[in-house]
């Protein structure tokens, strides 16, 4: 196999160590989060992070061994596999915490919900390199886009997963709004959905209602949600601003956090590291983002274009969820934090995408004319 | 689709891409904000919450639904209970303050100590709990010196009370602690370990209604953990109550009636299949599985051979003995096999095949008809009627009258008895029906099994007329302000598939059981009230093998069952019972009385007293008056805010 020089020659190592520094945080971070309880069981979470890890690294340099166009010509084979997963994952699934989200491989835990976001923006990156236009797309080319969105949308959503199913939705949006709609259809979309909203809203059951408000302000919840947020907010400005050192958060707030491996990750580090330490991680996401960006700035390829700018939109729309969420600004949803948060599926779709990122940035030469 | 390729080039991106990065920085600079927010300008005061995580859940137990009894006299509520925890976090220095806390509790502090040790890993700003169920003088001792002992905290939780021990055990139940397996049900995703669920009689079948709903508090504590400020509360949610439709004074009695024996006895009113009573002996003492069973104690339980823990109205079966009888002679007369007049011959013995049949009285009964056959429990009589018959058309009316299968009371563990067919025997053993197996099955002996509440709802459907009505516990639910969420409602199940001519035939028999000379239960009839009835003596083994023996001789466990069923008054029957008391001898010298007792105690006083049939006193029965017949109540409602009624009997 011949290797073109110039793949190595435009190989971006700034994304590489970009990637390699939010990782590191990451892997501190979880680190202290485990050994937060006295619970053996959560202490080997972070090996298998670790494995994890490596796992990613094989799949993102799998990634960026052959030409992107590769993903452009398979988008519907990858968009059906990911979709025959999520069906696959409802009807075998493993029933965990009152929702199926998981399909079990033997010792390993999968979990298609991430790997659709990929197939999600793969699809979409196809649809529209042919589709644009610079007065934006008319209401008849959004039909083909939403539909394709909707069904894993609508998987997701049945499995619960609230969380990963709006993260679809909001990345799929984006690169739609990134690829411009026409304006008179984005007004009366726009305010279709505003007008929409009361209807719906007289058709739903109280307790259906309920959940919505309680979703929106966790403070109705003070034995549950509403809890959980204040106490990440406690861990977050206890950090103040050079934080309580490493490990030196667990025995205080962190052991009433739920689920610190996962979502309240980003409190850990903020106890811990106070602002230097999570001011820095938010700085990197921004370069990260922004590096992505520039990788679709410089792309001349439509397709490469959309979807490098797809996948910064999948990073950027997690991060802001995220910590946004954590400190309380958000709704209370489970999203992960990149590259940060324990979990396997995560990490793979993560570093799957830097992958991509990587590979569409090595191969711009191969279009300039 | 046309490629826009030319128009739509990467200058036009970079436009895009580059208004994106704007939109992005501004959402970041939003995270930032509100970073700098919580951590400089309120960092300090989140520094010092952390430092004594001050903000704290405490949950907030839901009391559980009430029993009541028909007339709203309390049967099972909840008491208090004082539960004792450390949280070792605030506890410091630890030993020193279970030293004292020995003290003020009169214990040896390794026993508080050891509790500790169990729980090590456990995260230190976690309750554990070092005493359930401390007593008020306990209480007071902790209470009143709790300047000097931290992180020491007493909760109080509801714990289920039996009001009366032993009574109406089987029929209301237990409580015990939720298992793993229960915990994964969907119905029970707000319980936790520790927590108690219905598992036996009413306590289980209705423990939607009678479970609450937890509540919680969100606290801010102290650097001793005592809480100085509630910020939020959800409040908890009481279960509903439930009014049974037993009437205790008569579950009492028939409590009394079956003391020192094992047996059951239903009484239900015929008109609405309400349960009067159920009672089952032996008892056991439900407040035991609340305070905890010792392995001994529970032992003790499951090995006596008297099945304390099982409610034999529901749970056991018998071969129904002559009470049977009912149902062979339905199926004969409407069968057209006999009428009011055919007589049959009873030396006191049937040879059939190359076996003799014998009549229990073994001078036999002479020429008879079935009302006489009914009264005097002639065998051989309907030995000739089941012959006839055969085992499938007698089993169709069984069924039709509702035995062989469960009546669906509101009671876990209900058993449907088994009603055999030829078909069925067939299947189970391999070989075909004997012809002579028709005689023992047309007398209830054989394969036949029933239980008592079964009986009770055949023989409440003779009495009323025909009508075959659902056996019912609950008359009422209503929750906790009194505002009522069901109310029972009689309901028709089925017919007696007799004429009217039939069932008087069989009516006569019953009343003259009772009522005339020869009578089997002649010597319990009563003054002033007709009861009728059948009495049956259900063989535990082959009656020839004790034939010979004395009736001392013969073991305990070898003596027949002793059933009675019947009901009372003659015309309009307001009661209907099953009595049946195990190797109790025979039907009419033991299950009769109890039959008569507790129908006498339901009907007698007010018979006797002869209260006025006046719509006013209907409406306004004074308890006093009528002692424990308050029948009238059936068109009452039970006082929405009782919680005790004196009891004085």
């Amino acid at each position: 196999m011949m290797i073109d020089r110039r793949l190595i020659q435009y190989f971006d190592w700034g994304l590489l160590s970009l990637l390699a520094s939010i990782s590191a945080i990451g892997l501190v971070a979880l680190f202290s989060a485990v050994n937060a309880g006295d619970s053996p069981m959560e202490k080997v979470l972070f090996t298998k992070q670790l494995i994890w890890y490596g796992c990613g690294l094989v799949l993102m340099v799998i990634s960026f061994l052959f030409s992107y166009k590769l993903y452009e010509r398979h988008a519907y084979l990858i968009f059906i596999f990911c979709m025959a997963l999520l069906v696959f994952v409802m009807l075998f699934g493993k029933y965990v915490g009152g929702s199926k989200r998981w399909l079990a491989l033997g010792p390993i835990s999968l979990q298609p919900s991430e790997f659709a976001k990929l197939a999600v923006i793969i699809i979409l990156s196809k649809y529209f390199a042919k589709m644009s236009s610079i007065n934006g797309l008319p209401l008849k080319d959004l039909v083909t886009p939403v539909i394709l969105t909707f069904i894993p949308f609508t998987l997701i959503v049945r499995q619960p997963d609230l969380g990963t199913a709006m993260v679809v939705a909001l990345i799929a949006a984006s690169i739609t709004v990134f690829v411009k709609i026409e304006r008179r259809t984005f007004i009366s979309l726009l305010s279709g959905c505003t007008l929409a909203i009361p209807v719906v809203w007289y058709f739903l059951k109280g307790y259906q209602k309920q959940r919505i408000l309680t979703f929106l302000d966790p403070e109705r919840d003070p034995l549950g949600a509403g809890y959980h947020i204040i106490q990440s907010k406690i861990a977050i400005g206890s950090g103040m601003l050079t934080g309580k050192g490493f490990l030196q958060g667990t025995q205080n707030v962190l052991a009433f956090l739920p689920e610190q491996h996962t979502d309240f990750i980003f409190s850990v580090l903020a106890e811990e590291w106070g602002m230097l330490g999570a001011m820095s991680l938010i700085l990197l996401f921004i370069f990260m983002v922004a590096w992505g960006l520039n990788i679709a700035y410089g792309c001349r390829d439509p397709f490469g274009t959309i979807l490098a700018m797809g996948i910064t939109a999948m990073i950027a729309w997690q991060v802001f969820i995220n910590i946004g969420m954590v400190m309380g600004l958000m709704p209370v949803v489970g999203v992960t934090l990149p590259f940060v948060s324990y979990g396997g599926s995560s990490i793979i779709t993560m570093m799957v995408g830097v992958g991509i990122l990587l590979n569409i940035s090595m191969r711009r030469f191969l279009f300039e004319s | 689709m046309t490629n826009y390729l030319e128009t739509v080039d990467s200058e036009w991106f970079k436009q895009r891409l580059t208004g994106a990065m704007v939109v992005i920085c501004v959402a970041f600079a939003v995270l930032i904000v509100r970073l700098i927010y919580l951590q400089i300008i309120e960092g300090t005061e989140y520094r010092r919450l952390s430092e004594i995580n001050s903000i704290r859940l405490q949950s907030v137990d839901a009391p559980r639904g009430l029993i009541f009894d028909r007339n709203g006299e309390l049967l099972v509520d909840n008491r208090p209970s004082f539960d004792l925890s450390i949280i070792p976090k605030d506890a410091k220095p630890v030993q020193e303050t279970l030293a004292r806390l020995a003290h003020h509790l009169e214990l040896p502090v390794e026993d508080l100590e050891a509790v500790l040790e169990q729980k090590k890993g456990r995260a230190a700003y976690k309750p554990v709990q070092l005493r359930s169920d401390i007593g008020r003088d306990a209480l007071a001792a902790v209470e009143g010196h709790n300047y000097e002992l931290p992180g020491i905290e007493v909760n109080v939780t509801p714990r289920r009370h039996y009001i009366h021990e032993q009574s109406a055990a089987h029929l209301l139940g237990y409580l015990g602690e939720i298992n793993a397996e229960e915990l994964k049900k969907v119905k029970n995703e707000d319980l936790k370990g520790g927590d108690f669920i219905g598992k036996f009689g009413v306590e289980k079948s209705f423990e939607a209604y009678l479970r609450g709903k937890r509540g919680g508090r969100q606290v801010e504590v102290n650097a001793t953990g005592q809480v100085v400020k509630v910020l939020n509360t959800v409040d908890a949610k009481a279960g509903r109550n439930l009014f049974l439709t037993i009437d205790y004074h008569l579950q009492r009695t028939a409590e009394e009636l079956l003391a020192g024996k094992a047996g059951a006895v239903v009484a239900v009113d015929p008109r609405t299949g309400e349960v009067l009573a159920m009672a089952s002996s032996p008892a056991f003492d439900q407040n035991l599985f609340i305070t905890g069973l010792s392995r001994e104690v529970w032992n003790k339980l499951i090995n006596n051979p008297h099945r304390p823990m099982e409610n034999k109205a529901v749970q056991a079966t018998y071969p129904p003995a002559s009470t049977y009888k009912i149902i062979t002679a339905m199926a004969g007369l409407e069968e057209g096999i006999i009428d009011e007049s055919t007589t049959f011959d009873c030396p006191g013995y049937l040879a059939f095949g190359n076996r003799v049949f014998r009549c229990w009285r073994h001078i036999g009964h002479g020429s008879i008809n079935v009302v006489r056959a009914l009264s005097e429990s002639c065998d051989v009589f309907f030995y000739h009627v089941g012959l006839e018959l055969g085992p499938d058309r007698l089993a169709w009316y069984a069924r039709a009258a509702g035995l062989g299968a469960p009546t669906g009371i509101e009671l876990p563990n209900e058993e449907g008895g088994l009603i055999p067919t030829a078909e069925w025997k067939y299947r189970r053993f391999g070989v075909p029906w004997q012809r002579g197996e028709s005689l023992s099955v047309a007398i209830g002996q054989g394969y036949n099994l029933v239980t008592p509440l079964q009986m009770a709802m055949v023989v409440a459907a003779v009495g009323n007329g025909g009508i075959r009505i659902k056996p019912t516990i609950v008359k009422a639910i209503r929750d906790v302000d009194g505002m009522q969420v069901y109310r029972h409602k009689p309901e028709k199940i089925g017919q007696l598939p007799v004429s009217a001519a039939t069932l008087a035939l069989v009516r006569q028999g019953l009343w003259q059981v009772v009522n005339r000379r020869k009578g089997t239960a002649y010597r319990e009839r009563i003054e002033g009230i007709e009861m009728c009835g059948k009495t049956g003596t259900a063989q535990v083994v082959g009656r020839k093998s004790t034939e010979d023996m004395s009736e001392e001789e013969i073991a305990e466990q070898f003596r027949p069952h002793a059933w009675f069923v019947g009901y009372a008054p003659a015309e309009d029957p307001k009661i209907a019972v099953a009595v049946m008391v195990e190797h109790g001898e025979h039907g009419s010298s033991t299950a009769a009385p109890i039959a008569r007792d507790v129908i006498t105690a339901y009907l007698g006083e007010a018979v006797s007293l002869k209260p006025p049939m006046s719509a006013a006193a209907d409406k306004n029965p004074n308890p006093s008056v009528t002692g424990l017949s308050v029948k009238q109540s059936q068109t009452l409602q039970p006082p929405p805010d009782t919680h005790r009624k004196a009891v004085d009997r």
